[in-house]
């Protein structure tokens, strides 16, 4: 694996354990739609697709795959038993509506008051937010994952984001490649476990956020 | 010519779509899009649309023909991100992008057609969405003032209809479809079977066919999919 992909399988392996039994649950797109696989291992989640699916199976088989039947990353799925299909409005009642238990997003940057930028660098990249400005305030919890730092060292977890921001004190949850981060309240942000074989000074070296370490942890 | 909603061709349904019209238009990504519907705009080359729909097709497929053609000057959406072309344009200055969150979006179109001008929601607060909204305090938490959208037109797809406009959609080919037909003043639906009067059964109808204007069988679906992936043997 390069660098890059046992980053992610890091963070992909942690963030699993955020989905418990029986809850419903969104994944953004990207890294988190790799979590697909791990959520089938619970008992009676269903995973919400903003595009209008709750209760989204597995990949097809070969062969088998519906056009009429997709992610909201748009790529083919299948429906498990106990499904239902409907519109975009109705999908995002679930959301904004606090039905949703979880919702598990991507991020660009984090900053140690819980904002989130994850949809658009100016001049560069244009994507468009998607369901993540609805995500982060409908969700009962919303954990974002993300590596730790970019491609050229700099830490993604801020003081404040430098990106346009999709929500400002949204997140309850960093999963990063390096440490798992809560922000709390008036504490701020807390690093409440290390990913293994990495240090506390490890993860002070690669970022840009002040945060308390809680009393387990180091 | 046509008889009652039941139009005989998709260059018929379209003809009165005028430069700068408003279209609101359904589907995700490249499901539960009006493919035939698009391909009839590209062809009639009308110019300074207002596409109001969550994607923007691909390069070569969906409302991405009717980039590649020019004919577009504003598009409200919520993602485009597998669209070279779209990006391309936007950063040129060419197309004048308004990006809204995917639920406000879809709620937009409801309310157009639902008589309800405007509405209030959490999504895009402290952000660049909230520039120059009303911002209001409900139960201790703060909200942003949406207006509700409507279009000239509107274009959706659907499995199948009838000739009173009834539509039923398939799996997550339904996404802003039965919204957005709700949001035209002129709803144009293709269907990929268009069955007698009686025969969907009332109870599964999505999309009641008061919404819908006009309405045509579509022939050839290409139902271009645009992320394949199957599980590995």
């Amino acid at each position: 694996m390069t660098g890059a992909s046992e980053a992610r399988a890091k963070i992909v392996l942690r963030a699993a354990a955020e989905i418990k039994d029986g809850m419903n649950v969104n994944l953004g797109i990207g890294l988190p739609t790799m979590l697909g696989d791990q959520a089938e291992h619970k008992r009676a989640v269903m995973l919400q697709s903003e595009n209008g699916l709750l209760g989204i199976g597995p990949y097809p088989a070969a062969g088998a795959a519906d056009p009429d039947l997709i992610n909201a990353g748009k790529e083919t799925v299948t429906a498990v038993p106990g499904a239902s299909f409907f519109d975009s409005a109705e999908s995002f009642a679930m959301i904004r509506g606090g039905h949703i238990d979880l919702a598990i997003l991507g991020g660009m940057e984090v900053s140690e008051r819980g904002d989130l930028a994850n949809w658009m660098i100016p001049g560069k990249m244009v994507k468009g937010m998607g369901g993540a400005m609805d995500l982060v305030h409908g969700a009962k919890r919303v954990v974002v994952i993300m590596e730790h730092t970019t491609r050229t060292g700099e830490s993604r977890v801020k003081r404040e984001c430098t990106l346009p921001l999709t929500g400002t004190g949204v997140v309850h949850r960093l999963i990063t490649d390096l440490a798992v981060f809560d922000v709390v309240g008036d504490l701020g942000m807390v690093l409440t476990e290390l990913q293994p074989g990495v240090s506390v000074d490890d993860v002070v070296a690669a970022t840009d956020a002040r945060f308390t370490v809680a009393a387990n942890v180091g | 010519m046509s008889k009652g909603k039941v139009m005989t061709s998709f260059a018929d349904a379209v003809a009165d779509v005028g430069d700068g019209s408003v279209l609101i238009v359904g589907g995700f990504g490249l499901a539960g899009c009006p493919e035939h519907s698009i391909s009839a705009l590209r062809d009639r080359g009308v110019k300074d649309l207002v596409v109001v729909s969550n994607n923007c097709g691909v390069d070569d497929f969906g409302l991405g023909l009717l980039l590649e053609n020019h004919q577009i000057r504003k598009m409200v959406s919520s993602y485009v991100g597998e669209n070279r072309l779209f990006e391309q344009q936007y950063l040129s200055g060419e197309l004048e992008v308004e990006f809204n969150p995917q639920g406000t979006l879809a709620e937009r179109m409801r309310a157009g057609g639902s008589g309800i001008p405007a509405f209030y929601t959490p999504a895009g607060l402290g952000t660049e969405v909230a520039n120059g909204k009303e911002v209001r305090e409900f139960d201790g938490r703060e909200y942003l003032l949406e207006r509700a959208n409507t279009g000239d037109f509107a274009l959706v797809k659907a499995w199948k209809g009838d000739p009173l406009g009834n539509l039923v959609y398939r799996e997550t080919a339904r996404n802003f479809n039965p919204l957005a037909a709700m949001a035209g003043r002129i709803t144009i639906a293709e269907v990929e079977e268009l069955v007698d009067v009686g025969e969907l059964d009332a109870d599964q109808v999505h999309t009641p066919g008061i919404f819908v204007q006009r309405i045509l069988a579509g022939d050839g679906y290409e139902k271009r999919i645009e992320r394949l992936v199957e599980q590995s043997a």
